[in-house]
């Protein structure tokens, strides 16, 4: 185009059109108030001189006019869109976002717990029901019926906490009262509750007269196992724990099973998995065997199923019992038991999903 | 139980590897704690020969040798022991060479040296040097044919591996070397033997035991021998041994029990712990001299009788307790330890010998009565093999003859006053096959009985075989310990682990298990972290339940409550400088029951907060601390995850959670703690967890009309609970009000002191229509009168 509209009044509008493009946000917004205003506007006031124009001019003037506002519309709008992009790109120029994140207060259940259900989430997809207890049994429920001799040394007062209160009686007869040295006396309770087929798990907290130092606390938690039912035989226990084995673990995992003696099974044995640190090539963690000692198990022993009422001719079952607090140190590297049970924010706010957040790469 | 691998080897007649003497032990039962390598320092040391011995030419106490180590020059060699003799064989350790003991006490390297001006290449050692033995007064001379070179370890039976085996309570068999020989021999499928004893093929000439079945007493050559107390003492084998020469034990005697961690004390001593630690038998020589009568009965003690053991302390002891006692007095503890005036001393010439068979259960009630345990002690409470005691008897002899000399008085007798025999158990192939779910033929189950000792006598038709148990196997009692044993020996290696369709069981979950999963996930989204606590803590009054046997570093009590151990630990967190602390733990408290009922157990949450509502971010200069608004938002959430059916209410400066029948069942409010000066406020929640079944959530339909929201600025004189007030609109509004939210209360300006001006956002709508101006006006009117009316409020600026 020209630079020239044909009409010296509108000429003398096209060096502020031209300079648009040069304008600051304030100056645009004020050009363009000035030239396409709907009120004030200097264009908009052009053609509102059509009418007085002569008829024969009216075409030809319209026509340069709306030429001349469509041009410095157009030039309004690429100077803004200019202003915007520089804005946006100083603002991004400014935001550094590699600052840290804001954050709420996340917490997280104990390290134990989540073993502990997670345990529990592979046996129920097994059938098993998960069954409680009283912490507090009495001697009969913790030892006796679990076919315990009466002058067994683990009834020592240097073994287990007794109460100081007197022996309580119940349907068993008068029993001393003590803090149950592990959840086998859930089994008992199980059996006299319901009727085979039973196939329940049993956490919970369990008790020892030990001393609290970097590798024994008095009290921790205990996972139980125990199935019972017609024709329930040594191949199940082994087939059933070397299932778990290998969902907790690893499907890969080695596991090998031990002859061991526990009195309330018979036979015993203890399950091995391969060192989850050395993968069986030997570490101090697993004293070089290469094998970690995880759970204990075996048969229900026949005077323990009769002493839950269940007839040990007809039915046979198995038991297990395993430590989620060790499993949760080797699981996370734990080098102190007493960390898991002293509240200190430091080691249990690692377990939330807060700090477990690798952040965002720069 | 320490083995040695070179005593097992004897047994055995091969040679074995320690790693899999581990592998094979653990695999039938007996894990395997430790190997620790013995005299492994020795790898260097030589047989050497001393050619030549001349006195040094300057000092007087100093040889100088001239050593053959099997190279093609000679060495010369300085030596200041007294007994070194030319054509003599020494160990010879050459320079370079490292020996396990030197002057201080640790590894020595030994380097080329002069020594008062001649030259020595080398040490001739002490068996003390190299950490084998205690003579240091010479060199040792080495009995040996082997030529000059030869490695020290391959000229002698030094070698071995101390085997730390761990026996389960079961298996008192395995308390000897030859109840593990007899294990390893089943795995590797070899015979076993009992060894030679020494370096003599001879064994000396012992002779037959003399029974004396079911009567109370008998007589060995001079010594009378008797059973007072059958229940305690069930047999009682004696020998007299007379003309012995009590002396330090020859190296075949000693090395094996170094070898397994015993002190050699003398041949006598000596003899009596081999047999033990081969054959599992404990065994007792008494000075025959000191024994009045002569005599042994074994007899209850009288209560208060009291005896000087061999330990040198003076015990009190009481009538359960079988001793042995001579005409006049007490001279041992039955099977625990003997007494200190009748011990074999080093002028020792006539010994009484015992090996007897002591109840279990009396032994150890014994033990625990007296605190008092030894390798006696703790094998005859397993279970010694009651048809044993005559081998070790002989074995013993043997020995003694060997090693001490002197003859044997008359026959060893074997009083035996209630003769039984190991116990017969019917063992049904069915029954194995039900425990272990494998179709065992006959002929494997016999196999796997016959390794393990037994005897299968009968082979009735019906399937049940009769056998007999052998008796170092006191644990085979009933019929599934003989099915324990099939699958032992089977292996349960071969057993398989497919897994077999089974039968869902009976029981649902416990209730209490999704209320706790429930309070887990609901606590965590609060943000706070589950804590498990030790309950133990300090009394706490008089419903705490006390322990009879505390822990010297916890409480003496059971908890009744969490609040006080979650304050111990957020100050716990103050002492390691945190100071956000947001704790939450769902565990069980404990409280006196009624007299004669066990105490009660309560499931709690607890919770504590202290420290910044949020993280602190870069945007923001500073974080409020969580206040009562946030205790008390927690406590609502607590208590509806915990507790659905109770209600809190203001206490004075805290809360109450009740139920309906007026019974409290939780606290929230500010606790007292050892603050630190920039500790924040601590605040603490703890409510009753009940696991009734709760009503599920009914969805309400969303609206589909507007609401319209009014705001009416009240003021409220202080004493008027802004509660009351909220009641009070949503009673007069009527059906069109849908909620009241606070938004602002403020003080001062133009107000009374003792006034605040509160504004409360009242949320009008139809169900069914758009509300005009005229209905919320219309309610807005009826709500300040009844508020003008019960309250005596009015709108500010009104």
């Amino acid at each position: 185009m020209a630079d020239t509209t044909g009409y010296p009044e509108l000429d003398s509008l096209l060096p502020r059109v031209a300079a648009l493009a040069g304008l600051d946000q304030a100056s645009l917004e004020r050009e363009e108030i000035a030239l396409v205003g709907r009120k004030a506007g200097e264009i908009t006031a052009a053609l509102k001189t059509l009418a007085t124009r002569a008829p024969e001019d009216r075409r030809a003037f319209g026509a340069a006019v709306n030429a001349l506002k469509v041009r410095a519309e157009a030039a309004i709008a690429a100077r803004r869109a200019e202003l915007d992009q520089a804005r946006a790109d100083a603002e991004r120029r400014a935001i550094d976002l590699t600052m840290p994140p804001r954050r709420r207060w996340t917490g997280a259940v104990h390290p134990v717990s989540a073993v502990i259900d997670e345990i529990s989430g592979i046996f129920r997809g097994l059938g098993f029901a998960i069954a409680l207890g009283p912490e507090v049994e009495t001697d009969w429920y913790n030892f006796l019926a679990l076919n315990f001799p009466a002058d067994h040394p683990a009834m020592d007062l240097h073994d287990t906490l007794y109460l100081d209160v007197p022996p309580t009686v119940d349907e068993q007869g008068a029993g001393r009262l003590l803090l149950r040295t592990h959840t086998s006396p859930v089994q008992i309770r199980v059996m006299h509750a319901s009727e085979p087929p039973i196939r329940v798990i049993m956490p919970g907290m369990v008790y020892r007269s030990d001393a609290f130092d970097p590798s024994h606390a008095p009290a921790f938690e205990q996972i139980e196992g125990l199935a019972i039912d017609e024709g329930v035989s040594f191949v199940d226990l082994k087939a059933t724990l070397t299932h778990f084995a290998r969902r907790f673990f690893s499907p890969s995992t080695a596991v090998r099973f031990r002859p061991s003696f526990f009195p309330f099974t018979e036979p015993s044995a203890e399950m091995d998995v391969e060192c989850q640190l050395c993968h069986g090539s030997g570490c101090g963690a697993c004293k070089g065997t290469g094998w970690m000692e995880i759970l204990g198990c075996g048969m229900v022993h026949p005077r323990v199923l009769e002493q839950g009422g269940i007839d040990p001719e007809r039915y046979t079952g198995f038991a297990f019992g395993m430590g989620p607090a060790r499993i949760t140190m080797l699981r996370h590297g734990v080098p102190d038991i007493r960390l898991l049970y002293e509240g200190d924010m430091r080691f249990l706010s690692q377990f939330t999903a807060g700090n477990m957040s690798r952040g965002i790469a720069p | 139980m320490n083995a040695s691998r070179r005593w097992l080897e004897r047994f055995l007649r091969r040679s074995l590897d320690a790693q899999d003497i581990s592998a094979r032990l653990a695999a039938q039962g007996a894990a395997v704690d430790v190997i620790e390598p013995l005299n492994a320092g020795l790898g260097e040391i030589r047989v050497a020969l001393v050619e030549e011995v001349r006195q040094h030419p300057n000092a007087d106490r100093l040889r100088v040798c001239t050593v053959n180590d099997g190279g093609a020059e000679r060495r010369q060699v300085v030596c200041g022991a007294a007994n070194v003799t030319a054509g003599r064989k020494y160990p010879f350790a050459p320079v370079g060479a490292t020996v396990p003991v030197g002057k201080g006490g640790g590894p020595m390297r030994i380097e080329k040296a002069k020594l008062r001006g001649e030259l020595s290449e080398g040490m001739l050692c002490s068996a003390r040097e190299l950490g084998v033995g205690v003579d240091a007064d010479g060199l040792w001379e080495l009995d040996t044919d082997a030529a000059p070179g030869t490695l020290l370890l391959e000229a002698l039976p030094l070698d071995d591996d101390r085997i730390i085996v761990d026996v389960t309570p079961n298996r008192p068999d395995l308390l000897g070397h030859k109840g593990i020989a007899r294990e390893l021999a089943a795995s590797l499928n070899v015979p076993y033997r009992l060894p030679q004893l020494g370096p003599t093929a001879l064994a000396p000439d012992v002779p037959p035991v003399q029974r004396a079945a079911s009567v109370r007493e008998t007589v060995a050559g001079p010594l009378r021998v008797a059973i007072d107390d059958p229940e305690g003492c069930a047999r009682f084998h004696a020998a007299v041994v007379r003309g012995v020469k009590v002396g330090p034990s020859p190296a075949w005697l000693r090395q094996p029990l170094e070898a397994v961690g015993v002190r050699s004390i003398n041949n006598i001593v000596d003899a009596t712990n081999y047999v033990m630690l081969e054959l599992g038998q404990p065994m007792h020589a008494y000075d025959l001299a000191t024994l009045k009568g002569p005599a042994l009965v074994a007899r209850r003690a009288r209560p208060g009788e009291k005896l000087v053991t061999l330990d040198g302390v003076e015990r009190t002891l009481d009538g359960e307790t079988t001793v042995i006692a001579d005409a006049a007095r007490v001279v041992g503890i039955g099977g625990i330890m003997g007494g200190h005036d009748t011990e074999v001393r080093d002028g020792t010439t006539d010994l009484a010998l015992e090996a007897a068979w002591f109840e279990p259960s009396r032994i150890r009630r014994a033990r625990r009565a007296l605190g008092l345990s030894t390798e006696a002690s703790y094998r005859f409470e397993r279970g010694v093999d009651r048809w044993n005691a005559a081998e070790a008897m002989r074995r013993c002899l043997e020995i003694i003859l060997l090693t001490a000399g002197g003859t044997i008085e008359a026959s060893p007798v074997d009083l035996h006053p209630v003769v039984a025999n190991p116990p017969r158990i019917f063992l049904r192939l069915a029954r194995v096959k039900q425990v272990l779910g494998l179709e065992l033929g006959l002929h494997e189950v016999e196999r796997c009985l016959v390794a393990i000792g037994a005897t299968v006598v009968a082979k009735p038709d019906d399937g049940r075989l009769a056998v007999d148990v052998p008796g170092w196997r006191p644990d085979l009692t009933t019929e599934i310990d003989l099915v324990e044993e099939v699958a032992r020996m089977h292996g349960y290696d071969r057993v398989p682990t497919e897994l077999r369709p089974f039968r869902v069981g009976s029981l649902p979950d416990a209730p209490a298990v999704s209320v706790k999963g429930r309070i887990r996930s609901g606590m965590v989204a609060e943000g706070l972290s589950e804590v498990v606590s030790l309950p133990f803590t300090a009394a706490d009054g008089e419903a705490s339940v006390a322990l009879l046997n505390p822990l010297a570093d916890t409480g003496a009590s059971l908890r009744r409550r969490l609040l006080p151990t979650l304050a111990r630990h957020a100050e716990r967190n103050w002492n390691n400088h945190v100071r956000d602390v947001r704790l939450f733990e769902v565990g069980t408290v404990f409280e006196r029951g009624a007299p004669g009922k066990r105490p009660v157990e309560q499931l709690r949450l607890g919770l504590v907060v202290t420290g910044s509502r949020e993280p602190g971010h870069w945007t923001a200069d500073a974080v409020a601390d969580v206040d009562i608004w946030d205790l008390k938002g927690l406590a609502e959430v607590a208590g509806a995850l915990a507790h659905p059916g109770a209600t809190w209410h203001v206490e004075g400066d805290h809360f109450m959670a009740r139920v309906k029948d007026g019974r409290t069942v939780g606290w929230a409010g500010r606790l007292t703690a050892d603050t630190p000066p920039w500790g924040g406020a601590l605040f603490g929640v703890e409510i009753d967890v009940t696991d009734g079944a709760r009503a599920a959530v009914r969805v309400e339909a969303l609206p589909t009309t507007p609401a319209v929201e009014r705001d009416l600025s009240l003021v409220v004189p202080d004493g008027v609970a802004s509660a009351a007030v909220v009641q009070v609109i949503q009673q007069a509004a009527g059906d069109l009000l849908e909620a009241v939210r606070i938004t602002a209360e403020f003080r001062g300006a133009a107000l009374r002191e003792d006034r605040r001006s509160v504004t409360y956002r009242l949320t009008y709508r139809a169900p069914d229509r758009t509300l005009r101006d005229a209905d919320v006006d219309a309610s807005e009117a009826k709500v300040l009168s009844a508020l003008e009316r019960e309250l005596k409020l009015s709108r500010r600026g009104a």
